[in-house]
């Protein structure tokens, strides 16, 4: 049994994880130029040295406050299918890896949470939850497909 | 046709080879539908080449596997080892008969026997099957097949050639090489330019060549059908890349086959369904961001997707009550599931709806897509979309709300500012519309149409007129307007693609990321409506309208005149730096993208550090032309006053109430030619005094723009010069003989003192003279 690396961030209050393979970097962004029409969790376009990446908004993915106003953002850039995201989050807090397999989620979450996150896993006696990158992509759209 | 006869054969070869592996996997499971489903789609795609090749034997075979193997698809017979051989035997017969295509022999008879071995009842095969000749000779190869990445190591090794070349250039400049060295230089730049040119050239293609195909099939189909087609092809020149050209040649005649064999219905129908007797056919290429877009619309009877419905669920393709649930579009998607069709019956031309499912997977092959529009009675409109290779796309770069945006120049027709005399803009209900010249175009404010807060009411805004190919000519009203450039277009991720108004991002040198706008989403999102194919009959574009409407490009020239030049000979605008500009070879040239391209401008270029130069191109020659500042795109209004002699202004018109020179393009490219062919050969000029820095700074771009090589006294004899210029100033040389000597004077008036002489300002009468006297040098 090996021990994976996870990225583990905080998002609307609570303490997250992504597998830290598809994580490409950790960012602060400044400048996010708007696209109109894009769904709601989209907030734009930012500059990453020479590349484009596209902003999502974790917290309005997942249904809760969407952030607002200017300000350095704390990004997770991942690349999906080609594409590079960054996925707004309130703060990371560290790469750690966590022994054991991830479980299923037994809880019942709110309707964005379980759109999101994959399974729970175990960490310095607390419960975190493993996000999937895809879903929060996705954001609310994924249900309506 | 021999063009389209050999790709047949390579083609037909080629997939031979890799369908008879799909064949032995096949033989040992018959019930692999995946194997099914290649070896089908080959036989398939070959009895559609062959129909329009008219080669009937391939054509009767391939029909007969291909129905076998259609009723073993749809369940009704069981692929058993009688009918794998059969299948065989036919897959090599047509193997062989593409081979004596190609040597010109003669493969005997015995393709009755074959068939008959396909059917259910047939008996066990007896060896007395004759004998297939040998396989013939393989004629001799006019072209190869090379794989692409050769192609691509060719491609960067060109580039990594043209970079050390570009360096040795630098530094032979630098040495001060002697002309030997130079000339072998220069003979070594034109190969490199010429290599880089054919390798570019391997990859990408005019989609002309794909569309060339389509008239005859469309001829022989129609008469095959007895119906009466009429085709419309548009957009031919779009560049695509060549790999892109062979993955669509097979879809786009399988779709056209079958609009013209169940989309379009015979005249008599028509009448009846009152529509014209002639069927209607549009394929159209465009490009848009950084995909081309191929429609291809027919006005036909469109899809009955009842009828689609139907088969689908007998089918088992989807459930009775998940087809309540699906929308129309979902219905149409059906279109694509294999095995499906909705053709009454089964015909020779595009047989059992096996094309849709093919169509489909080779355009997503390469990362297109494939949509599908049908309105039942008045037609159907597939849209193949495909990625281009090379992404770079000149574009207009917009403001709105405080934000700049990208459009794709191919769909600009022209711009005009709000509170200009040519335009007005009326409201109309809820509705703007505005008023340019003789035409009434909707307005789409770009705030509304993008939902971001309206601009300033007062603001004076700009229009662009865009006109998205199949689409209403519209004017995207915007806040602001910035530059043109050149931009590395990349898609945008699928959330944003979604929102239906983009065509894909880039990063500019702002260092901010800006979209691409989609002209066609913009309209579709404001609700312009789209022109149907009927609609543009109703309105014939009247040639002569059309040729009134000239797109001028307006700009400041580096002697701070405004001038104007055909938008339709400029191929991009471009910031260069000085260091790129050199006087060498007997006139200005500017060192860009990997070559050498003539140069032409009003001022002794090379002191600047960076200057814009206009590209311009008739298609064969290339050159630019050093500007200081693009105004804007304006229409050709009135009439051209004629300049009285040729030269490089064709004459003066009144653009916005002010007098504008107008470049003559026919003689910059013909400046540009000449160049090319006599090389060094260049007439000598001897400017007379080395000290006057008018000479030196004003006049000297002129009589090179002229086409002479420039010298100054004491560096070359006067008797060796074609000739001389003197200034007022300037001691009379009686060497000279009178026809050789050009003399300038510095007042206008002052005719009289000397006849001979040239006002120096006067640029046309020193133009004249200078051609004159070229000209007799070279009689």
């Amino acid at each position: 049994m090996s021990d994976t690396l996870y990225l583990v961030f905080e998002l609307g209050g609570q303490r997250v994880a992504i597998a830290s393979e598809i994580v490409d970097s950790v960012v602060h962004v400044v400048d996010i130029v708007p696209a109109p029409l894009a769904p709601p969790h989209i907030a734009g376009l930012a500059a990453l040295r020479s590349r484009v990446i596209t902003m999502v908004d974790a917290r309005a993915a997942l249904g809760l406050e969407p952030v607002t106003g200017a300000g350095v953002r704390v990004t997770v850039v991942v690349t999906l299918d080609g594409h590079q995201y960054g996925l707004i989050v309130d703060r990371v807090d560290d790469v750690c890896a966590i022994p054991g397999d991830p479980a299923p989620v037994r809880a019942r979450l709110g309707a964005g949470w379980s759109r999101a996150a994959s399974a729970m896993l175990e960490h310095d006696g607390a419960s975190l939850l493993l996000l999937d990158p895809a879903a929060l992509i996705a954001g609310a759209r994924a249900e309506a497909a | 046709m021999d063009d389209i006869l050999a790709e047949f054969i390579a083609e037909t070869r080629e997939t031979l080879e890799a369908v008879a592996g799909e064949l032995v996997a096949w033989e040992a499971d018959p019930g692999d539908r995946e194997r099914l489903d290649a070896i089908f789609r080959f036989v398939h795609t070959v009895k559609g080449s062959c129909g329009f090749l008219e080669l009937p034997r391939l054509e009767r075979l391939s029909h007969a596997a291909e129905g076998a193997l259609a009723d073993v698809r749809e369940g009704r017979r069981i692929a058993d080892s009688t009918l794998v051989s059969a299948v065989l035997g036919i897959v090599d017969r047509i193997g062989e008969l593409a081979e004596a295509l190609d040597s010109g022999e003669a493969v005997p008879d015995g393709d009755d026997y074959l068939i008959a071995a396909l059917s259910a009842e047939a008996p066990k095969p007896e060896p007395a099957a004759p004998e297939p000749a040998s396989a013939g000779q393989r004629g001799t190869l006019r072209s190869i097949r090379i794989s692409l990445d050769l192609l691509d190591r060719l491609m960067g090794g060109v580039s990594d050639l043209v970079l050390a070349r570009n360096e040795l250039s630098r530094r032979l400049q630098d040495a001060g090489a002697d002309p030997a060295i130079e000339g072998a230089f220069e003979r070594l730049s034109i190969c490199v330019g010429d290599m880089r040119d054919a390798i570019t050239r391997t990859r990408m293609q005019r989609i002309e060549k794909l569309f060339a195909s389509v008239p005859r099939l469309v001829r022989d189909l129609s008469g095959e059908l007895g119906k009466s087609v009429e085709l419309v092809v548009e957009g031919g020149d779009v560049e695509l890349d060549r790999e892109m050209i062979e993955v669509i040649r097979d879809p786009l005649t399988h779709i056209v086959r079958n609009a013209l064999d169940h989309g379009i219905e015979t005249p008599d129908q028509r009448v009846a369904a009152g529509k014209p007797p002639q069927g209607r056919l549009r394929i159209g290429a465009r490009q848009s961001g950084n995909q081309i877009i191929i429609d291809i619309a027919d006005d036909g009877r469109g899809i009955d997707t009842d009828r689609l419905l139907a088969k689908a669920i007998a089918a088992r393709v989807v459930t009775a009550e998940r087809a309540e649930k699906l929308s129309h579009e979902a219905r149409l998607q059906l279109v694509f599931e294999p095995g499906l069709s909705t053709a009454r019956s089964v015909t020779a031309i595009s047989g059992r709806g096996v094309g849709m499912d093919v169509v489909r997977a080779n355009i997503e092959k390469i990362g297109g897509l494939v949509d599908i529009a049908s309105v039942p009675g008045q037609g159907m409109t597939l849209c193949l979309r495909v990625p281009l290779t090379l992404s770079i796309i000149p574009a207009l770069t917009v403001g709105a709300a405080g934000q700049n945006f990208a459009i794709p120049r191919s769909s600009i027709q022209e711009i005009v500012r709000e509170g200009g005399g040519s335009v007005a803009v009326e409201r109309i209900g809820s509705t703007m519309i505005a008023r340019l010249r003789d035409q009434r175009l909707p307005v789409v404010m770009l705030e509304d149409a993008l939902g971001l807060p309206a601009g300033d009411a007062g603001a004076r805004r700009s229009l662009v007129v865009v006109n998205p190919a199949g689409g209403a000519t519209y004017a995207l009203s915007v806040a602001s307007l910035y530059d043109h450039q050149e931009l590395v277009i990349r898609p945008s991720c699928p959330a944003v693609m979604a929102a239906g108004v983009y065509a894909g991002m880039t990063l500019p040198d702002t260092g901010r990321p800006m979209l691409l706008l989609d002209p066609a989403g913009i309209a579709d999102q404001a609700g312009v409506a789209a022109i149907t194919a009927s609609e543009v009959e109703a309105v014939p574009a009247s040639p002569a309208e059309a040729r009134e409407r000239v797109s001028m490009l307006l700009f400041r020239d580096l002697d701070g005149e405004e001038r104007a030049v055909r938008l339709g000979v400029v191929e991009r605008i471009e910031d260069v730096s000085g260091e790129q500009i050199r006087f060498v070879a007997g006139r200005l040239r500017l060192a860009i993208d990997g070559r050498i391209i003539p140069l032409v401008g009003f001022d002794k270029l090379i002191d600047r550090e960076m200057l814009s130069v206009l590209r311009l191109n008739d298609g064969a020659v290339e050159l630019a032309y050093a500007i200081d500042e693009v105004v804007d795109i304006v229409a050709l209004e009135g009439d051209v006053a004629r300049a009285p002699s040729a030269g490089i202004v064709a004459g003066a018109t009144l653009i916005g109430g002010r007098q504008v020179e107008v470049l003559d393009p026919h003689w910059l490219f013909a400046d540009a030619t000449a160049t090319a062919v006599d090389g060094g050969d260049r007439p000598l000029c001897l400017l007379a005094d080395r000290d006057d820095p008018w000479m030196r700074e004003v006049l000297r771009p002129l009589v090179e723009s002229a086409g002479y090589r420039v010298a100054f006294a004491g560096d070359a004899e006067p008797t060796s010069a074609d000739v001389v210029i003197a200034g007022e100033g300037a001691a009379p040389d009686h060497t000279v003989p009178p026809a050789r000597l050009l003399k300038l004077r510095n007042a206008i008036a002052a005719r009289e003192a000397d006849g001979a002489s040239v006002y120096r300002y006067d640029r046309a009468g020193l133009m004249t003279a200078l051609q004159a006297r070229r000209a007799g040098g070279e009689g």
